[in-house]
């Protein structure tokens, strides 16, 4: 039960002027369980790879198989695939669309086929798991406010119960305490629930302290593909793609170098922050 | 598909007919328009056809992507000929069945098809030489006499200007919400009319709502940046007339006048 995406290449606007080649002969491996975390800067192809794998894009080349099957197939249903491989875009609470949450929620399972029934039951685990408060189940999507708008739109695509989810930068344009709640959500979907789960971030501290494997996408290709801590080894060569490694790794370097025995590879403020303790017992 | 259809688009390239004051174009190309209806001889279409091709040339626009858009009136030209061949009255040249072929239909089918194709190909070398910013600033400079009589020339000129601004960014959002829809398992493809229709939904209140916030941060936009209306504004570009511009008319002036005198001359009289 996996994802491949084997030597896939993606052009725009194929045959114009104007053609831009968005994914370069992209190779990856994505297994069951995995929290992945997908970071390149803008226009590096993250979103476009994104959409391929829930098959809205179709690739120009190369083939992509999802629980070893050619989801180019002519036989294979994308349909099915996308109820499969729930996709959140960037600022989903721009595609809400019914006179209330409870409602909205319940497109997803209702076009899976599901009973008005069990369509409800989903819609209301979907608002548990992101931690909906109850007052507004009722509430017209367009009355709630940024974070809360932001979740009900989550929601609707947990609704139908996908086994690998892709989140396309969830936390943008959320406060603080919005961000962590909703990636503490997001992570506990992996731990109790074992859904794949990739996150595409512009936030190096965020994808520090949430996820276990690291792509980095630049110019459309794979630039890189490890754990956090190998990839944020590379600080010269991120900055060299316009990433960076998270601030907290720069003041442990500077702390080291100004003398404070800290270890290597500090990418997290509890790290930092443990490690400090220790030096000043 | 929608990026198929070159008609009304902007081929951007550096030529005498790009440079040319957007005034001039757009008078010239209504004179042109209002010309070919006037026109009741064959020479004068050659006249128009050379004309045309001399614009054409003078564009640099390649042939070719005028052509691509040709294709999509295709069908209408088409019809426009099927009608006039076919039921308009007059001396009979075939007859088979119930279909009569007159004489005055061959002459009006043919008549439409050159009319039209001047006519459509006429106007879209104007779009494909001008932006549409500098078609409304042509046209609010071109109106303003009409200020006067209280039309509220700059409003309309800034409206359309702002309407063809949010054609590509209502397609790119048509586009992701659709998107976003299909991700929920939403089906644009298949089942009758009702259920197609209904299937629409998700897309168009979503599509709604973002035009009117689009439109209010951008009312919010240039409030901040202090516009408040026409009154007093000043131009970074300012329209003015330059030589080309001059030369432009009087070539058009003696069109004009070449027009009417090829119509009143029986020599030239056909039919």
């Amino acid at each position: 039960m996996s994802i491949v995406v084997d030597h896939v290449n993606f052009i725009y606007g194929a045959d114009t002027e104007h053609s831009v080649h968005a994914l370069k002969d992209v190779c990856l491996n994505i297994s069951d369980g995995e929290f992945i975390g997908v970071i390149g800067h803008t226009g590096s192809g993250k979103s476009t790879l994104m959409q391929h794998l829930n098959g809205l894009l179709k690739a120009s080349s190369g083939s992509i198989y999802f629980n070893g099957q050619d989801i180019y197939d002519k036989d294979y249903k994308l349909k099915d695939l996308r109820l499969k491989v729930g996709l959140v875009f960037q600022y989903p609470e721009h595609q809400l669309f019914e006179t209330d949450v409870f409602s909205d929620i319940k497109f997803g399972p209702m076009n899976q086929g599901l009973t008005k029934k069990e369509a409800e039951l989903r819609a209301y685990e979907a608002l548990r798991m992101v931690d909906f408060p109850e007052e507004f189940y009722y509430a017209s999507p367009f009355e709630l406010s940024g974070g809360q708008k932001r979740r009900a739109a989550i929601a609707g695509v947990l609704a139908m119960n996908p086994e690998v989810l892709i989140l396309d930068e969830p936390t943008a344009g959320l406060d603080p305490k919005g961000r962590f709640e909703i990636l503490d959500q997001i992570k506990k979907l992996q731990t109790e629930r074992h859904m794949t789960i990739i996150l595409v971030s512009h936030s190096m501290e965020d994808v520090a302290e949430y996820v276990d494997r690291i792509v980095v996408m630049n110019n459309g290709e794979v630039f890189a593909d490890g754990s956090p801590r190998e990839i944020f080894g590379y600080v010269k060569e991120l900055e060299a793609i316009g990433l960076s490694a998270p601030q907290i790794g720069y003041i442990a370097r500077n702390l080291r170098r100004a003398g404070f025995a800290l270890p290597d590879g500090i990418i997290t403020v509890s790290e930092a922050a443990d490690a400090i303790m220790e030096i000043l017992g | 598909m929608i990026r198929d259809i070159t008609i009304g688009q902007y081929y951007q390239t550096d030529s005498v007919i790009h440079r040319l004051d957007p005034r001039v174009k757009l008078l010239g190309t209504f004179i042109y328009i209002i010309m070919l209806f006037m026109m009741k001889n064959p020479a004068g279409y050659a006249l128009a056809f050379l004309f045309l091709i001399l614009v054409i040339k003078l564009s640099r626009v390649p042939l070719k992507f005028i052509l691509k858009g040709m294709k999509s009136i295709v069908f209408i030209l088409f019809i426009t000929v099927f009608f006039n061949l076919f039921m308009t009255p007059g001396e009979e040249l075939v007859r088979f069945w119930k279909i009569t072929i007159t004489d005055r239909g061959v002459a009006n089918a043919l008549t439409m098809t050159v009319r039209l194709s001047l006519l459509i190909i006429g106007s879209s070398m104007m779009t494909f030489t001008t932006t549409p910013n500098e078609l409304t600033d042509g046209m609010e400079k071109g109106l303003r006499g009409l200020k006067k009589i209280k039309v509220p020339v700059h409003e309309m000129a800034m409206m359309m200007s702002i309407a063809l601004r949010f054609i590509p960014i209502l397609l790119e959002e048509t586009d992701k919400i659709m998107k976003a829809q299909m991700a929920r398992g939403a089906d644009f493809e298949s089942g009758g009319l009702i259920k197609r229709a209904k299937a629409m939904v998700p897309i168009l209140v979503p599509l709604f709502v973002s035009a009117f916030r689009r439109a209010n941060d951008l009312a919010m936009a240039m409030e901040a940046r202090c516009y408040h209306g026409g009154e007093g504004r000043t131009k970074m570009k300012p329209l003015i007339y330059k030589r080309r511009d001059a030369v432009s008319y009087i070539i058009l002036a003696v069109y004009v006048v070449l027009v009417f005198f090829l119509g009143r001359h029986a020599m030239f009289k056909v039919w």
